[in-house]
């Protein structure tokens, strides 16, 4: 048997009809069985929808199917509130077990990994682009459209091309402020929006050593702004600590074979990596802040699926300690989970950010795509831990979004202009 | 099909066929009156059916909406030919039934207001207006049966209604 990627090791455990030991070969087409269906209150009902147009009676399996109300929750308007309940009569009336909503609900991508609903080696889909944030504990998950998760959510399978796989090789250890957001935009500068289409990212090297479980979840989450089906980590021991204490069911490493073949490699050498942003309006216009620091912004906005965990908030929060957030900006911090949330407010987080002048919202996904919570004005620029700074994604079509993590994003908050952490710090 | 082209540029994202603030509904005709909103606020209003949608590289990046292949199909646009796709929009898009084609050759030569017509069998482009040809790769033959059926859900529904799905089932 060849060597095979990591998600080549996944996919051919996964396949339907084929036996493990068959090749594995980039480009097949494959009916792939899921271990997870993920959707949440914008793309559910569109695949509740389709799902009744099918002509089943029930899911295949209650358990597997993950229903989130996160976009536009607490429901931001009539239409949005109606959305979610499409999700709440479904789940009551399919039994479905992981229906999430308010209170309980947090930002799907955040959520699903703290309830220890994936595991190495599984297989997730959901409906909604960022579910590739999951491939941090190595597992394959790719987000897809309404149908697909309809179809998947009625017969357990999907139809997929099996990815070609592109090694990325992160070497040297991390300075100071920079985080797991820094090394996905340095991907993102040099792969370019499109460079990975189709293509499976994995990351592996030496840095792994140094970047913690969250830091991971922001680089997974961020592949798909290089065009990836999904981002790939090996579930090391970094890995199963986190899901020691979230999940009862077995949990397993899983790392590539040592000669697995790649469509490419790119070394990326994270000592050499600055604090960084993406200027608009592509995730791939990136460069170092302290080449941008004349940039004047008028919000900051600390949360997402991005980096909205604990170490992203304790990180703003470090920063935002004792000072002030700017007088000409709105800084907006969304704990992405009721645990974080909770976790924020023990750690004394949330006194920080409040004494600093900033908000502190329940978990949502809120202003991210411009649903609200945080929605721009026409000529208004915010930095945002978020991951899309397309025209237009957090309001008004004149407004502009620059990508930062959260040591960038707090620095800015402070200074009223995009900041390196350094600058606020002396 | 034959129809007039709207010419669009590189990584158009599914922020600018449908803005987030419209996904409070899954209304297909709602969804149309506002698709690529974020590059033509004219767009909606005048495009006609049959008119195709022509692109650069990386049509559709962004965010897994299925409601921009759906506001695309419901405005009536009857093709969507770009340089590249990102890859689920591409999906998304024969799931539903829009077609969509990869002709980077034909981009090169667009322009608003062109007429091509384009045929998805043999893989044949024309720019009418132009009286140029290209040729194109057909849709890989499980893609083209899925087209055919009227999309995944039509696909499947009639493997469900033959038995041969559901396959998997959890355990008691």
């Amino acid at each position: 048997m060849t060597a095979r990627t990591l998600a080549e090791k996944i996919l051919a455990t996964h396949r339907v009809g084929v036996a493990e030991s068959a090749p594995v070969r980039p480009g097949d087409l494959i009916e792939v069985a899921v271990d997870r269906v993920l959707a949440n209150d914008i793309t559910a009902p569109i695949a509740i929808r389709e799902f009744e147009a099918l002509g089943v009676e029930d899911v295949f399996d209650t358990e597997a199917v993950v229903l989130i109300a996160d976009h536009f929750t607490p429901n931001k308007d009539i239409a949005s509130a109606e959305q979610a309940a499409v999700l709440r009569r479904f789940a009551r009336a399919r039994g479905i077990v992981h229906h999430y909503d308010v209170g309980r609900a947090g930002i799907e991508h955040v959520l699903l990994h703290e309830l220890g609903l994936v595991r190495p080696g599984d297989v997730l889909v959901g409906a909604d682009s960022h579910t590739c944030t999951a491939g941090a504990l190595g597992a394959f998950a790719t987000g897809m459209g309404s149908t697909d998760i309809a179809v998947a959510m009625a017969t357990g399978e999907v139809w997929m091309r099996i990815p070609e796989t592109i090694r990325v090789e992160l070497l040297g250890t991390p300075s100071r402020w920079v985080g797991g957001k820094d090394v996905i935009l340095e991907t993102i500068r040099r792969l370019g929006v499109d460079g990975a289409t189709y293509a499976a990212l994995e990351f592996a090297g030496p840095a792994l050593d140094a970047l913690s479980i969250d830091a991971r979840f922001t680089i997974s989450n961020m592949a798909i702004e290089a065009g990836a089906k999904a981002g790939l980590f090996p579930a090391d021991d970094i890995a199963l600590d986190y899901l020691d204490e979230r999940t009862a069911a077995p949990v397993a490493a899983l790392a590539a074979d040592a000669d697995a073949f790649y469509a490419a490699i790119l070394e990326i050498d994270v000592s050499s990596i600055e604090p960084s942003v993406a200027l608009p309006h592509l995730p791939s216009n990136v460069r170092p802040v302290r080449e941008a620091t004349s940039i004047p912004i008028d919000q900051a906005v600390i949360g997402s699926c991005t980096n909205g965990r604990i170490e992203d908030l304790r990180v703003a929060a470090e920063i935002l300690r004792g000072r002030a957030v700017h007088p000409d900006v709105r800084c907006i911090v969304i704990p992405g989970s009721p645990r974080v949330q909770l976790d924020a407010i023990r750690e004394g987080l949330v006194d920080v950010f409040l004494e600093a002048g900033a908000a502190v919202s329940t978990p949502t996904c809120g202003p991210c795509l411009g649903g609200h919570m945080g929605v721009l004005a026409a000529g208004e620029r915010a930095v945002s831990t978020t991951n899309r700074n397309f025209r237009g994604r957090m309001g008004s079509l004149d407004s502009e979004v620059v990508l930062a993590g959260p040591a960038v994003a707090a620095a800015s908050a402070i200074a009223g202009r995009l900041a390196h952490p350094e600058e606020v710090l002396t | 099909m034959k129809g007039r082209i709207w010419r669009f540029g590189d990584h158009v994202d599914t922020d600018a066929i449908i803005p987030a603030r419209y996904l409070h509904t899954s209304d297909p005709a709602k969804l149309a009156a506002h698709c690529m909103e974020g590059l033509d606020a004219t767009f909606a209003g005048a495009v006609r059916a049959g008119d195709l949608i022509v692109a650069g590289e990386n049509f559709g990046c962004g965010s897994s909406r299925e409601h921009a292949p759906l506001a695309i199909r419901e405005a009536g646009v009857g093709c969507v030919v770009a340089a590249s796709f990102a890859r689920i929009f591409y999906r998304n898009a024969i799931n539903i039934g829009l077609p969509i084609v990869v002709c980077p050759e034909a981009v090169a030569a667009a322009a608003d207001g062109q007429e091509w017509s384009i045929d998805l069998e043999t893989g044949c482009l024309r720019n009418l207006t132009l009286g140029t040809e290209e040729s194109f790769d057909p849709i890989p033959p499980f893609m083209r049966t899925l087209l055919a059926a009227g999309g995944l859900v039509a696909a499947t529904r009639e493997r469900i209604a033959a038995g041969e799905l559901p396959r998997r089932r959890a355990g008691p």
